[in-house]
Parts: structure tokens; sequence; C-alpha cells
């Protein structure tokens, strides 16, 4: 036994990926034409799996923003938000979106994936209890590894399950966090947010959303499916990203309570991570004023979700149960999946191949992400490979 | 309350329900290694045992679960608090 046993099934895994015939398991977009098309191994692809949901990566007046931060202000903040890598950006930024979501205080994160393993690690500790969904993404779980609450899962999408564990607590449930996903990045459903909201007062809890998925995908400003169903005033904490909508990376948390400034500085992932950099947060600003002024973005990436998820049922294949930019297929087996992905990219289509443990019921996923970005003749080529390969 | 055995029987009875081959199984049968659940089979099988008892199994707690009986001593310990 050594060290690198326990990665044995997983070298079994990338073999198999490596046997379909690609030169190299691993994905290389080697040049990007545009945000949904790359060479990748020397062939030309259309890109439908990269939560790239606004098309914002290439978009003129981000990459600008982003040039002219960089000549002025360098390629990083060589420190921590609580040292010298606060920037008058890092600022600005936070009160665009403080003012975006309508709400008393902001954090801006190095990535989506440290504002969820900060804020949650942070807001519960020993003697409280976090309730997740089941399906929540592994930054949430990781979150919760790193705080001392106790973590209790309750059945994905399922209010009643989550009000009878929060009724086992008795007097402890009002020390209990719950957190759930705008848009669940596996099948793309949707929380019962309203649903769950009215749970979370009935028990004078409080509500994390991870809206990573939702920003600038739900919501009649795109705020998210808070927004969506009305219920941002029962939301305590909204946390999200800015890789994907955004087209950048870094992460937020918004509340209405005043505590988060406090909580900045009880927060180790914060400290002790160097801030994003400058030319980072100039294009978020600027891809955020995009997500406010050009809602016919989020029209236009419905249009094309709608169109390939509806393809696809027509065409019998295992969806997710509603529509949204995340369209996944599900299929019998991994071997199955790595197979089929395989054929997909030879006909010059990359989408997500998700094996588990990743998914959420143990099977495994051909899951494409649309863009506003998607041309009609791409979508096309998208359904007519997956009517001829899955 | 219900005793260590009556938890061990019950534990029991819901893995025969999650496995589709007989094996023959008591306290010391790990999970992992003698049944090779993954860990989706695994949250089946506390989600079985929570609505069963009555109880939710903190998810902290399992990382030291590998048996029937490191299951059942959970159990015991949380049927105990209500």
């Amino acid at each position: 036994m050594t060290l690198f046993a326990k990665f044995e099934a997983l070298a079994a895994t990338r073999q198999a990926l490596a046997e379909c015939g690609l030169k190299s398991v691993n994905v290389v977009m080697e040049k990007l034409i545009s945000p949904t098309e790359a060479i990748v191994n020397g062939r030309p692809m259309i890109l439908a799996g990269t939560n790239n949901y606004l098309g914002l990566t290439l978009n003129a007046d981000c990459v600008e923003a982003a040039c002219q931060a960089l000549q002025t202000e360098g390629t990083g903040t060589t420190g921590s938000r609580v040292a010298n890598g606060t920037y008058a950006d890092h600022v600005a930024l936070e009160n665009d979106l403080s003012d975006f979501f309508d709400c008393t205080s902001v954090i801006v994160f190095s990535t989506g994936y440290v504002a969820n393993l900060g804020m949650i690690s942070t807001l519960a500790g020993s003697g409280d209890t976090i309730m997740i969904d089941a399906d929540c993404h592994a930054s949430i779980y990781d979150g919760c590894k790193l705080s001392t609450a106790d973590i209790i899962r309750f059945r994905h999408n399922d209010p009643v399950d989550l009000e009878k564990r929060l009724k086992r607590l008795k007097e402890r449930a009002a020390n209990t966090l719950i957190i759930v996903e705008g848009l669940y990045s596996m099948l793309g459903d949707r929380a019962p947010l309203a649903e769950i909201a009215a749970v979370k007062k009935r028990y004078g809890a409080y509500l994390l959303v991870d809206e990573a998925h939702s920003l600038g995908v739900l919501g009649a400003n795109g705020r998210g499916l808070a927004e969506e169903t009305g219920v941002e005033q029962d939301v305590d904490f909204i946390v999200g990203t800015f890789s994907k909508s955004l087209g950048a990376i870094g992460g937020y948390c918004a509340s209405k309570h005043k505590e988060l400034d406090t909580i900045r500085y009880a927060n180790r992932p914060y400290i002790f991570t160097a801030s994003p950099s400058p030319s980072i947060i100039a294009s978020t600003r600027k891809a955020l004023s995009i997500l406010r002024s050009q809602p016919e973005l989020r029209h236009r990436l419905w249009e094309n979700a709608n169109r390939l998820y509806r393809h696809f049922k027509s065409l019998g294949l295992r969806v997710g149960p509603e529509s949204s930019p995340i369209v996944a297929v599900r299929l019998a087996s991994k071997e199955e999946a790595i197979q089929k992905w395989c054929r997909l990219l030879e006909q010059g289509i990359y989408v997500n191949l998700v094996l588990p443990p990743a998914t959420p019921d143990g099977g495994a996923l051909l899951r494409c992400s649309m863009s506003a970005d998607h041309r009609p003749e791409q979508v096309d080529r998208i359904m007519d490979a997956f009517a001829d390969v899955v | 309350m219900p005793t260590y055995d009556q938890i061990v029987d019950q534990v029991i009875e819901s893995i025969k329900e999650i496995v589709s081959h007989d094996l023959a199984i008591d306290e010391n049968t790990d999970l992992i290694s003698d049944l090779e659940f993954d860990s989706l089979k695994v949250m089946n099988l506390i989600e079985d045992v929570e609505d069963y008892f009555d109880i939710s199994i903190p998810l902290n707690v399992l990382a030291d679960v590998r048996t029937i009986k490191d299951l059942a001593l959970q159990l015991e310990r949380l049927t105990g608090k209500n």
C-alpha cells in the first residue's frame, strides 16, 4: 500500500479516456475563435460546455477595461484584501454589487469556490448547524468540512424533508444556516426557493443561496432565482461567481445584514488569499454593467436553451426536469458516456463529460451549457450531433 | 429508545434493501471494503435509517463510520439524545 494506491481507479478512468483515440485526455483550448468556438486538439470545435452564459469573455468593452487596468494598475495585487490587496476598484465593484442587489454589504472574493469556503466556514461554527441540499456543489461541501458546525443533508429540492430536520433540532433550529443553489449545476433544475424561504422563516433560521449559475440567467433583472421567485428579502446571503455569466473569475457574497462587514475580518479563506488582479475586477465591473443594461443577452440565452432542451426531449433523451441553460443528458454508464463524449468531439462538439461521484444519481452525464453567443446554426450542429451520437 | 441490537438489525435490514446479492452481513461488515458501497449507496443507507429512527445524522460523524457497528454506535448515541 502506498500513498498513491487510492488513485488507481481514477487512473483507470483516465486510461479509458485515452483509449478512445484522443491524443490527450485533457481538452486543451489551443486557440479561442469566439466564446463558442475554439481549436481543440487541432480541430475546430463548437463549445457547448463552458458556462459562458452571456458570452462576455471576449466582449470588446470588457477586454478594453481589463487592458486599461493592466496598464495602469499592473498584473496583480500581491496581497490579501486585509493587507495591501484592496484597490479602489475592489471597493467600487463591491459598491456596484450592493447597488445591483439593493443590499447593505458585499464582499468580493478571489474565486466563487473561495466565496463559499469563506462564508460557510465562517458563518456557522461549533454549536451551529448547516443544512445543505444533497445536490449542492463541492465548494459548499468543502465549506462545510472547514466549518466546525454539525452538517446535515436534506433530500434534493425537498422542503418537507428540510422542515422535518429543522423540527428535530428544536431550539437549535434558529442557529441553522440553510444552503441551496439557484440553478443546480449538473441538471439545471431550480430550487423550490419560495417554499424553502417559507420554511426558513417558520423556524427563524438563516438562508444562503448560491446563485453561481443563475446570476444573469434568472430574474427580470438577472439577479437570480431569489429575484425570480420574489423572495430576495428572505434570503440572508447570496453567494455567486464572476466566472460564468460575467466571464472572468472571482466570487462574492451579498447580504442585507450589516454584520457581513465584520465577518470579513474573521473569514480565513478571504484573509489568507491574494485579492483578484485589477484587470479581472475591471472586466467584471464592465460585464456587470452589460448584464444590467442588455437584457437581450439573457433573452437570447433562453431562446437557445429552450430550443436545445425541447429538441433533446423530442429525441427521447433523458434530460433534466426543466428547461434551463444547463441541458444535461443522463446515460446509463460511464463507459457509454465516455464513448459518446469522444464521438461528439470527433464531430466537433465539446460538452462536459460528468462522471460519478460528481453526478447527482450515480449515473453519467453529457452536460451542455448554452450561451447567448451561440448562433442558430451552431445550435443546429449541436442538435444534429446529439441526434447522431446519443 | 431502541437497543443496540435492534439498531444493528435495522441497519442490516436497510442494507439488504440496497444490495442486490445475498451476503452474510453482521455488525463487523465493512460498508466500503465488504459491501463495496460507493458514496451514493452510503447516503441512501443513511437516509433510510434516518427516516426509520426519526433522526438526522450529521455528515461530520460519517468520517469515522466504516462498519455496521460504527454506524450502530452513532445511531445509539443519536437516538438516546431524543
